[in-house]
């Protein structure tokens, strides 16, 4: 859980920077979407200090294995950004990670040995559901990128 | 900008915006429209400091004469969208005549411009492009700033098609061209009720010249090949890669070779064997590659050992400001060798002229078995320009070698003009060392007085004693007042001098080429009837100032006026300072 | 704190004073989205807290490119020199300033094109500090020329039809010169990579880490490199022989601490004085 947690933590502050590199990068309808993102994942972790009744963030073994071997669970999603993207692409990412933190609560409520712990999981494994299932909503409202979105018709600062 | 409404000897045009929205394209389809209608000008860009997405603007002149600078403001300024934009406030100086066209979508222009009282002009730019399917926003700017501009739709058009790619979009962004300029015409119907319509081009049947299209950069690589050039060696550095990536492929189109070395310590060595071998040899770095290769430069000067180094500078010191020009490298060319180690400094005036000053040096370093350093920058070396063909001066390398089994063969023999037939691996009976070293005339190497005095002599006496003809300075007008300059800093000053001889005072220009070895003779021709004269260059050590005072008598001392990069110098800036100076405080 | 997903974990949790948060300044990277840097940097940051020495007494030190921007983006001292040098000049302040936490962050043109010199040397000298190259086998900041890992048939403007020569292998000669410590990392896992670093800088001595971080502009082709890296088979081991051995036959994919070894780090310079200025005058006396 307290696993969860930092991720949770981690993920507000990825999208947050996902935000900051928008913003730079001159596309601030992006950035502003990811700062929405990050607000939803500082709430999702406001939730679960609240469900545990923590009122800090329990520390963490540093030798805690925070990852599943190579492939992070809340998404290293860094390298599916584009300096064009759209809102679509952004919802995108987000579904995929609410989906990943869905299965990841359901395999924490199966092998909870705690009841509290396990009823906390299944309501956190409910309330990712519940928040894909709003991304998907949103996804229907944003506009379809079209088969150009990503084209620069303007080299990296190259000279011709 | 010209005072004048209508038409006009130039117009400026500033196209803006961020990731995406094609800025730099449509500004090089622009100046290559510009040509295609008969025009003369230059772009020049900016951008921030990302490497795709930033904020970024084209920035072009264009006029029916030929043009080396920047006017002082610009006509219009086309921002697809705002992001940033005001970032290049400083560069992209608007006034009250001025146009400023946005896309009421992008949200307000900023402050900045506004509050220079342009006139603004809000057009759905992205509208349009969404109109009309599989068009770029950019192509919409292009019609709409080049038809403002005064360029015919053909040109325009003729333009897209020439550099277009993906031949299934080309008619829609043809026609979305279209869009853009039938859009300038409502715009500048109502302009012209408001208040006066934007400057236009005038372009007179196009001269019977021929004209080509370039960058400074490509135009070094041009002279470099032209001059002989058959070796490179490259390491990148902004801004004077280009140059290299030029050359890559052209030279071994030529019968040449490029070696991308593991840095400047190593470019610069390795063009200094191939040059020992007999291969005219070049490189192109910016100031902080030029510190790194003082120590082989000198090398090359101590072994006699024909080289050419394109320095392209940029904002100094160290890292500095690597995207922006500046002419702070001055000194250090002139005089960055540890030891007495004269050497040749050879400065390109213009775009143009970067092509026939590299040559030059190739061929002077060639003749004069010693290193060239060519003082280009970043203003000159990475803007495009329409200009007539250059010149060609005819001037090649050429170098003095020794016959198979000259009898008593020594290298470094003393002779009246300093220059000794260097023997060329592969010549029988001529086999020598090359040396850092002092050495004697055998080539030996030597800790005698008499060994060095000699090589010292004939090593500085070759550079001063050869006849660089008319070409080392570029002298116009006959007035007792003189302003001295050289490289990009060129170009304003020339129109600086233009409007003061309008305004009645008349002012002589000498722009230099060769900066080292200093010509005294020459000089004190160039000077006949001078009683004042005022230096003005690019840095914020006054340095071709100091140079100047340092080798030449002038009949007073000189003024200067000086301020460093990042900002390029302007007409007016210069005319205000040159007609203070000249008529006294 | 719920025990039961990880009974091994450590009874005692690391004091956290520091997070990663401490770490990193304000200044947002101008890095491209996507570029692995940003991991990078938030793998170095959760790193020097995991280490728990604060901003104050650590120093990033960085040459010429993209990745060579690090330094500004934390909060420790940064020291932002010219291109290819930074080993030096790392080499220069911990040996006069033993006391402090070095960090050396650069690319891969940096660190093995002009660096390549120093690189060598360093490995020789065995100073206790931590160098880590973020390498996507491109010259970025120029805009896209072969960079020494490149391979030999990338087209590219300055090299068309590729360079033709061999790519340089930076963790063989890192290993014959006398790195202590050698490993891979992937951009792309944020915290494997912060606790390959982490070790790195708790080894004494030189700690080489070789971060594959793909260049989203330049070689966009690298997305695909979080499907081919793997973890690496062998255990980590503290023979260089059969290291460099392993080395010269791995696939470039291969992620984890490949060596660690036990030579002594390079004696720090500050001793206590033995003698005053003074008494050396003793010396010209007549």
């Amino acid at each position: 859980m307290a696993q969860a947690l930092q991720m949770e933590l981690e993920a507000a502050q990825r999208y947050n920077e996902f935000a900051d590199m928008m913003d730079v990068h001159n596309n601030p309808e992006v950035g502003a979407w990811f700062r929405k993102m990050a607000v939803i994942e500082g709430k999702h972790a406001a939730h679960i200090m609240e469900q545990m009744g923590w009122r800090e963030v329990p520390a963490l073994p540093a030798s805690a294995p925070l990852r599943a071997g190579l492939a992070a669970v809340e998404g290293a999603a860094g390298d599916e950004l584009h300096y064009l993207m759209q809102p679509w692409h952004v919802l995108q990412l987000a579904l995929a990670s609410e989906e990943r933190a869905e299965a990841f609560f359901a395999q924490l409520a199966q092998h909870a040995t705690d009841e509290p712990v396990r009823q906390a999981a299944l309501a956190l494994q409910q309330e990712e559901h519940d928040h894909a299932e709003l991304v998907k909503v949103w996804l229907q409202k944003v506009p379809q990128p079209d088969a150009n979105w990503d084209q620069d018709p303007d080299p990296p600062r190259y000279d011709d | 900008m010209q005072t004048q409404m209508a038409a006009s000897s130039s117009v400026s045009i500033a196209l803006a915006g961020s990731g995406g929205s094609g800025v730099m394209t449509a500004g090089t389809m622009l100046l290559a429209a510009a040509a295609k209608a008969g025009a003369y000008g230059l772009m020049v860009r900016t951008s921030g400091p990302q490497i795709r997405g930033g904020e970024a603007a084209a920035m072009l002149r264009l006029g029916a004469q030929p043009l080396n600078s920047l006017d002082d403001g610009f006509d219009l300024l086309l921002a697809i969208d705002w992001q940033n934009v005001n970032r290049f406030a400083d560069e992209i100086v608007l006034g009250p005549r001025s146009v400023l066209i946005g896309d009421p979508d992008e949200g307000e222009a900023p402050e900045v411009f506004k509050a220079t009282g342009a006139r603004y002009a809000p057009l759905g730019l992205k509208k349009m492009a969404k109109a009309i399917p599989g068009s770029w926003v950019n192509m919409i700017a292009l019609g709409l700033s080049g038809t403002l501009a005064g360029l015919p739709l053909q040109a325009l058009q003729d333009a897209v098609r020439d550099a277009w790619k993906k031949p299934d979009t080309l008619d829609a962004n043809l026609n979305a061209v279209a869009a853009g300029a039938a859009a300038a015409a409502q715009i500048a119907a109502q302009l012209a009720q408001e208040g006066g319509a934007m400057a236009q081009l005038q372009v007179s049947a196009p001269s019977g010249a021929q004209r080509w299209m370039m960058s400074g950069n490509e135009a070094t690589g041009m002279g470099a090949l032209k001059g002989g050039v058959r070796f490179v060696a490259a390491y990148p550095i902004t801004p004077a890669t280009e140059v290299l990536e030029w050359l890559a492929p052209r030279l071994v189109k030529v019968g040449g070779t490029l070696l991308q070395a593991e840095d400047e310590l190593a470019s610069i060595n390795m063009i200094i064997g191939a040059s020992y071998g007999g291969v005219p040899a070049l490189t192109a770095t910016a100031g902080p590659g030029l510190s790194l290769m003082t120590e082989a430069i000198g090398l090359a000067v101590a072994s006699e050992v024909p080289i050419v180094v394109v320095d392209v500078m940029r904002g100094g010191p160290s890292t500095g400001i690597p995207a922006k020009s500046e002419q702070s490298d001055l000194s250090f060319a002139v005089s960055g060798l540890h030891g007495d180690a004269p050497r040749l400094v050879v400065a390109p005036s213009s775009m143009a002229d970067c092509l026939g000053a590299t040559q030059w040096a190739v061929h002077l370093a060639e003749a004069l078995q010693a290193p060239a350093i060519v003082l280009s920058d970043q203003f000159m070396g990475q803007s495009r320009v329409i200009t007539d063909r250059p010149p060609d001066h005819g001037l090649v390398a050429r170098r003095v070698t020794a016959a198979a089994n000259t009898p008593d063969y020594k290298r470094y023999r003393d002779t009246p003009s300093g220059v000794s037939p260097m023997a060329i691996p592969g010549t029988e009976g001529v086999t020598y060392t090359a040396d850092g070293l002092e050495h004697s005339e055998a080539g030996i190497p030597s800790s005698q007085s008499r060994d060095h005095v000699m090589q010292l002599d004939k090593r500085a006496r070759k550079l001063t004693l050869h006849d660089y003809g008319s070409y080392w300075a570029d002298i116009e007008g006959d007035a007792d007042a003189a302003v001295i300059t050289f490289g990009s800093a060129s170009g304003p000053v020339r129109e600086a001098i233009e409007r003061a001889r309008a305004q009645g005072t008349d002012l002589r220009l000498i722009v230099l080429r060769l900066l080292a070895p200093a010509r005294p003779e020459q000089m004190a021709a160039a000077l006949q009837g001078v009683s004042r004269v005022i230096v003005v260059e690019q840095n914020h050590g006054a340095q071709l100032y100091r140079y100047l005072r340092a080798w030449y008598d002038f009949p007073a001392p000189p003024a200067s006026y000086h301020r460093p990069g990042p900002l390029p110098l302007r007409p007016a800036e210069l005319l205000a300072a040159l007609l203070e100076w000249r008529n006294g405080k | 704190m719920n025990t039961a997903l990880n009974p091994e974990a450590a009874a005692e949790p690391v004091v956290i004073g520091l997070t990663a948060a401490n770490f990193k300044s304000g200044y947002k990277p101008i890095w491209c989205p996507g570029c692995g840097d940003f991991t990078v940097l938030s793998s170095v940051t959760k790193a020097l807290s995991i280490m728990g020495v604060p901003p104050k007494d650590c120093a990033v030190v960085s040459g010429i490119g993209c990745s060579s921007r690090i330094p500004a983006y934390t909060t420790c001292y940064g020291f932002h020199g010219v291109h290819g040098r930074s080993l030096a000049a790392a080499t220069g302040l911990k040996v006069a300033r033993p006391d402090l936490q070095v960090l050396v962050a650069g690319g891969d043109g940096d660190g093995y094109s002009i660096g390549g010199n120093h690189f060598l040397h360093a490995c020789r000298r065995n100073v206790d500090m931590t160098y880590l190259v973020m390498d996507n086998h491109v010259y970025g900041m120029t805009k896209g020329q072969p960079s020494p890992t490149t391979e030999p048939d990338w087209d590219s403007k300055l090299s068309p039809g590729g360079t033709g020569v061999r790519v340089f292998n930076p963790m063989v000669v890192a290993l014959a010169s006398g790195a202590n410590f050698v490993a891979r990392a992937f951009a792309g896992d944020l915290h494997g990579t912060a606790d390959i670093i982490a070790q790195a800088m708790k080894h004494p001595g030189f700690s080489f880490v070789e971060i594959l971080s793909p260049c989203v502009t330049f070689r966009p082709e690298q997305r695909d490199w979080r499907k081919t890296v793997h973890a690496a088979e062998a255990p980590v081991t503290d023979d260089a022989a059969l290291a460099a051995r392993r080395l010269m036959k791995d696939d470039g994919m291969n992620i984890g601490v490949l060596y660690a070894g036990d030579r002594a780090p390079y004696p720090a310079s500050v001793r206590a004085p033995r003698c005053s200025v003074a008494e050396l005058e003793a010396e010209f006396a007549l």
